[in-house]
């Protein structure tokens, strides 16, 4: 066996700290657990060990200075962790590993196939460890749809579903959930058998369609009728958006399709809030009116203009 | 082995070995009343007071360590998996899955 000072790098002469700094220092870096699979780290773990263990005991290491016994001493009899996280009765600690949420990921399919309890991949006994038997059947998914209206799935809502066993369920939907999202909930499907985990409920979005707003990705549209006066001279007018009123500035000589945009009153994503885009429309007097038509009629025969040239270029 | 026998043998307080328990660093059987510790659940014990006493791991530390080996181990399980599965797989198949590995672990 070799020196135990040259093993652990440390002089004849060195305190008993400075021999356990010197072997924490080496056994952090090669202690076979954390070094799985590494032989070299193993060997060397077993001389720093042995070496350690004769030099700790300060009455061992005076005789061992004094010559009256050699360094062959008994090599620490350790249960290597290892052995057993990699056997099958290491399942129990390896918990839930992630492969990140890309869906293609096979290794992710495997793992949900192999969580799920079924054998349909027969890994042999030592290879995966915890099977199906041992984890016990998880519980189904339950599926549920939730239907919610457009500001909510635009601003977040917490929205309560009642389960047919009569329990409810609150269930959070994150701002800017669009049409079709999948929310699930962890562990609130139907209940594992032999110690297995209970299913998740998988909840389906739902977004009822508006009367006043639609959706553009993170923008929401809608379309506002304004005056012939409030058009054509500018107003001041107010508009109720997802959260609350604005004052929305109409400019002067504003048309019908005219989109103005108010900045951050669309939907709340993740990177920035969407815009509300304002389309205005306007809308003439509900009744025919005596005195505009008088004033119109002078006033259109001294300032025609042609709105239409356009459409018989095109056509 | 039962805690008590488990803490005379590695000389840990029970109330440490509880401890370790409740806050899941180990997960014996509880099959009765007393959980009941395997060769496994020992081995885990030794890790765990190799850490904390040969490394000086601090307690806070200790779940962290754990936690990534436990990663570590269950990702080598999957690993062995996925390689004992590979070998059942015929050719060309596997020699294609293998040429594929091959060349991604050459731009590393």
């Amino acid at each position: 066996m070799d020196d135990p000072y040259t093993t652990l790098g440390v002089s004849r002469e060195a305190t008993q700290d400075q021999i356990k700094s010197a072997y924490r220092k080496l056994a952090r870096k090669f202690h076979p657990d954390l070094n799985p699979g590494n032989k070299q780290a193993e060997e060397k773990f077993k001389k720093i060990s042995a070496a350690y263990d004769l030099l700790s005991d300060a009455a061992q290491r005076a005789r061992f200075d004094a010559g009256e016994i050699d360094a062959a001493g008994a090599e620490r009899q350790r249960r290597a962790w290892r052995t057993h996280a990699e056997g099958p009765d290491g399942a129990r600690y390896s918990g839930g590993f992630r492969f990140g949420d890309d869906a293609d990921d096979i290794l992710s399919e495997l793992l949900r196939r192999r969580t799920q309890g079924r054998q349909a991949w027969g890994f042999g006994f030592g290879g995966f460890g915890g099977s199906g038997e041992e984890s016990g059947m998880r519980g189904q998914d339950a599926q549920y749809v939730l239907s919610i209206s457009l500001p909510e799935a635009a601003l977040g809502a917490t929205k309560r579903i009642a389960l047919p066993n009569g329990r409810s369920l609150d269930v959070k939907v994150p701002a800017g959930t669009t049409e079709g999202t999948v929310l699930r909930l962890k562990g609130q499907g139907g209940a594992g058998a032999g110690g297995g985990a209970s299913g998740d409920a998988l909840i389906e979005v739902k977004i009822e369609p508006h009367p006043v707003f639609s959706r553009d990705g993170d923008n929401i549209t809608m379309t506002l009728p304004v005056t012939l006066a409030e058009a054509v001279l500018g107003a001041k007018v107010t508009v109720t958006t997802l959260d609350g009123k604005v004052a929305l500035s109409v400019p002067p000589g504003s048309n019908s399709g005219t989109v103005l945009r108010l900045k951050g009153k669309g939907v709340r994503a993740r990177g920035g809030h969407g815009d509300l885009l304002v389309t205005l429309s306007v809308v003439l007097p509900e009744r025919p009116d005596p005195e505009l038509e008088a004033f119109l009629r002078k006033w259109a025969a001294a300032h025609p203009y042609d709105v239409r040239g356009k459409l018989e270029q095109a056509s | 082995m039962t805690l008590e026998e488990i803490a005379r043998r590695y000389a840990i307080a029970g109330d440490d070995l509880l401890a370790w328990v409740g806050q899941d660093w180990l997960r014996p059987a509880r099959g009765g009343a007393e959980p009941e510790f395997d060769e496994c659940d020992v081995a885990r014990v030794e890790l765990i007071c190799e850490l904390r006493r040969d490394l000086a791991v601090d307690d806070a530390a200790v779940p962290v360590v754990l936690s990534l080996l436990d990663q570590l181990y269950a990702t080598r399980r999957l690993l062995r998996g996925v390689g004992a599965a590979l070998s059942d797989i015929p050719e060309p198949a596997r020699g294609e899955v293998l040429r594929r590995l091959e060349a991604m672990l050459e731009r590393y």
